[in-house]
Order: C-alpha cells, then structure tokens, then sequence
C-alpha cells in the first residue's frame, strides 16, 4: 500500500488538473483552485526539508572530515546568522541587520560570481573555437557575427556599409532565422517529452519520483 | 618556437588580465558609442506605449542578484517607463530573492515619480511554488498572495481592490534569469490566459525565447545587457547598462581577437612542414 496509494493519488490528481484546463465548469474551477492553493503550501513546506537536508549534508561532511569540509562550516554558520537575525527582527525592514547583509554581501558577492563567466567564457572561447570542420567554421563565423553584432563597437564599425550587411542586422538575422529554427525545434522535442513524462507519471508508468524503485 | 614565447601555451592569466583592463578601461574613460534599437526591444517598447494610462501592469521578478547587472537596469527603466505614463504597478515574484531588488529599484523611482504606495503600485513580494503559484494567480490573484512584501493583508491595499485575476492586468513583464521564468509565464499564462507578456532576460538565455517573439506570444524581449541599453535609449534615459555597453564591445571585440589568434596558430601548426605535420614532429 506504501506504493499503490501514492500512485493512486498522483493518477487521480493528475487526471483531474487535465479535466480542469479542459471543461471551464466553476465548480471544477473552484475545486481546481483549492488544490492549486494545497500545492503552494506542499511546495512551501518542501522549502523546509530543503532546510534540513542542507543541515545533514553539511553536518555529516564536517564530522567525517571529507574534502572541502571548512566550507561546510561557514555555509552552516552563514545560515544559522541569517536566521538568527531575520527570525526576530524581520527581513525586510529597512535597516534591518537582513536586509543590510542581503544588500550588501549576499548582493555583491552572487554578481561578482556571474562576473567571473566573463573571464572564463574569454579563455574557453580562445581554446575552444577551431576551424577544425565545415561545422566548427559555420559556428566560428556565427559566434563572431553575433558577438560583434550585439554590440556598438560592430555597428559602429560597419556603419558606412549598405543596409543589410551591416553587423546588427547580420547579427538579429542569425538569430531570427537559423537560431530560432533549431530553437523551435529543440522546444518541440522538449514538449512531446514532457508530455510523454506527464502521462507516464499519471498511469503510474513512471515511478522514480516515488523513491528510485522501478 | 622552442625556448622562446609560445602563444599556444599562454597563461590564462594574461587573458584574464587583458580583459579586466577591457573592462575597466571604457568605464574609467567612456566611448559614448551610438546604440542602436532592435525589433524586439522596439516592440516592447510600443506594447508597454500602447497600455492606456491608468490601466494596470504586472512587474514578475524571477531573479536573483548574480544576474543583477544585466536585469536590474530592465526592471529600472520598466519602472520608469510605465510611472512616465502614469500606469499602476502590481510587483509579484517567484524567486525568493528577488523582492527586495525590485524594492531598491522601485523607492527612488516612485519618489521621482511622486508615486503612492497601495495606490499607485504594490509589492506583493515572493510565493513559493513556480507553476502553481501562476496557475493559481491565472485564478485569483489575491488567494495566491493575500498579503503583501510587507505582511499588510491585500484587501487593505486600495489597488488590489481592482486585481481579481489576469483579466485586470494590461501586460506583464517578467525579468527572469531561469526557472521559474520566461519560460513558465508563456506555456501556463500567456498561452492560457491571452495575456500581454513582454520578457527581459539574460544574454545567454535570450536566443531560447525567440520563438515566441514570432509566435506572438512575446510582445518585445530585451535580452542581456544590450537590450537593457537599448530599453534606455528607447526610454530616454540612459543608465547602467548604456554605461556598461562600451565595456561590453571592447571585451567581444578582444574575444574575437583572441578567437582569430588561436586559430591562426592552429592553422599554422597544423601546416606540414618539411613533409610533416605537428604532431608528426611532436612523435618524433
């Protein structure tokens, strides 16, 4: 029964959020509604075992002393300050010692992380991109188009050619016509499969989200 | 080459370096480049033109402060935009994190403004749940969020008297840096409810949403950087991102110098020589 009442409950709810986007009655809206109400509650209070899964991960990784586990120690400091200063006094009040840590720790130190990209996609680009196929070329010329394109230096740089080939307009075309085409098609294959997933977890095909038992 | 300087084996190091100074280097003396406006931030920018003034509009914040720098200057000029024309403002967010950013765009702009706060716009702050929470909202806006960032309870708020649901919203706009996202809003909002969904997002993710500007299920999208500073242009006032495009031309320009070099010395390298290639050499 651990098995069949899950499958159950996910095959009933699942067939009637079908039947919701399908029949416009108010009485399946309203039910509707109520569980959509319920599924923002489970999701919040699965915000809460996420909680306790990052205390037991980082605390079993500090008592063996795995590789890394320092870092263990602050990321479980940091929380518990962020906790002990937002539960009293609040997270959100101006001035609050949250809000200030937010604003300016949390805030310069997640940018400057992004920032780095910019150093890493230079090196990976200067090692990466080589003429080494018809293929690899084709996307060298692309990336070149696009990156220069994207920016004023190229549309300042090409200004004095005629219309339509200059690097703005080369560069919206390569993404309107050849990107978009592999994009659609990648979005098409993404949605058959999530559909083929949904209907796998509805007839109980589909279990693994009930613990990796097949 | 050998004993001497190979550029095959350059340091990253001095790549990192080359392109912090082409970075800094445009911020400490800026080039001032012309930025020209693309279709789809043109077309943004004519959705948000054509909301009547008074009508109300929907802000998503669906990121987090590591893509801060691309997205907050969207949310900036949105703002702007939409108070320049007198439109009401309903903030609501998915992602945890990104409420108190919309909050420090938001303050200045309504003092600038002279905007009222429940009256003029409202921050209804984050709900857990991504698609649900959407779906939920698609049905009624104050069940979804009864209370505002603050803890003031909606029916309390005079603005969120005229917000039942999608009908009520003139257009949204949703900054997004992932999911939930861009992404969500279109396949469970805008797909269902037929609303007017314009989208700021990342340079990396923007070529993924081009679909849908073709569709017609994107009414304009500003991807990364770029399209922040043409959204400035467009907006007539220039802000950190205008200021941050020279930067970002000198560093593709050097990237692309960096591609070019590589493959030059590829090339070369790959050239046989006295009957041999490279890695014939490198064997013997």
């Amino acid at each position: 029964m651990r098995r069949e009442i899950p499958l159950a409950i996910t095959f009933l709810i699942g067939i009637f959020m079908l039947v919701d986007f399908f029949v416009p009655h108010y009485r399946v809206s309203a039910a509707a509604e109520e569980m959509k109400q319920w599924g923002t509650i489970v999701i919040a209070a699965s915000i809460l075992l996420g909680v306790g899964n990052i205390i037991r991960v980082h605390y079993r990784k500090i008592r063996r002393k795995r590789e890394g586990w320092p870092y263990s120690i602050v990321t479980l400091a940091v929380m518990a300050v962020m906790l002990g200063f937002g539960g009293p006094w609040g997270t959100i009040e101006e001035g609050s010692a949250f809000n200030w840590m937010f604003l300016n720790m949390q805030v310069p130190l997640q940018s400057t992380m992004f920032s780095l990209l910019a150093f890493f996609i230079a090196s990976a680009a200067y090692r990466a991109f080589r003429l080494r196929s018809a293929e690899a070329s084709l996307l060298l010329i692309a990336a070149i188009i696009v990156m220069l394109g994207r920016v004023p230096l190229g549309q300042w740089l090409t200004r004095n050619l005629p219309e339509g080939a200059q690097l703005q307009e080369l560069a919206e075309m390569v993404m309107q016509y050849p990107n978009m085409a592999a994009f659609r098609g990648i979005l098409m294959g993404a949605a058959l499969g999530v559909m083929a997933m949904g209907l796998r977890v509805i007839l109980g095909i589909e279990r693994s989200y009930l613990g990796g038992e097949k | 080459m050998a004993g001497g300087f190979d550029i095959r084996r350059i340091d990253r190091r001095i790549i990192f370096a080359l392109i912090f100074i082409a970075v800094a280097w445009p911020l400490i003396k800026p080039m001032r480049l012309p930025i020209g406006v693309s279709p789809p931030v043109q077309t943004l920018y004519d959705a948000v033109e054509a909301v009547p003034p008074g009508a109300i509009v929907m802000l998503a914040g669906d990121y987090s402060p590591d893509t801060m720098p691309e997205l907050q200057p969207m949310t900036e000029s949105f703002i702007r935009h939409a108070f320049s024309r007198d439109l009401r403002i309903v903030v609501a967010c998915l992602w945890p994190a990104s409420p108190p950013l919309i909050e420090r765009a938001m303050t200045p702009l309504a003092e600038e403004f002279g905007k009222e706060y429940g009256t003029d716009y409202v921050n209804l702050g984050y709900m857990a749940g991504g698609i649900v929470t959407l779906l939920g909202m698609g049905a009624s806006i104050p069940n979804t969020f009864p209370t505002d960032y603050g803890g003031t309870p909606v029916s309390q708020i005079p603005l969120m008297q005229e917000v039942r649901n999608f009908e009520d919203i003139a257009l949204v706009m949703d900054v997004s840096a992932g999911t939930p996202g861009t992404r969500e809003w279109v396949q469970q909002v805008q797909s269902r409810y037929r609303v007017t969904l314009a989208s700021g997002v990342t340079a990396v993710s923007a070529p993924n949403f081009y679909p849908y500007i073709q569709s017609g299920q994107l009414a304009g999208l500003l991807g990364g950087m770029r399209g922040a500073a043409e959204y400035e242009t467009l907006v007539g006032v220039p802000g950190s991102a205008t200021s941050g495009m020279d930067a970002q031309s000198i560093v593709h320009a050097l990237i692309v110098v960096f591609i070019l070099l590589g493959n030059v010395v590829y090339l070369v390298s790959r050239r046989p020589a006295g009957g041999r290639t490279r890695q014939g050499r490198d064997a013997a």
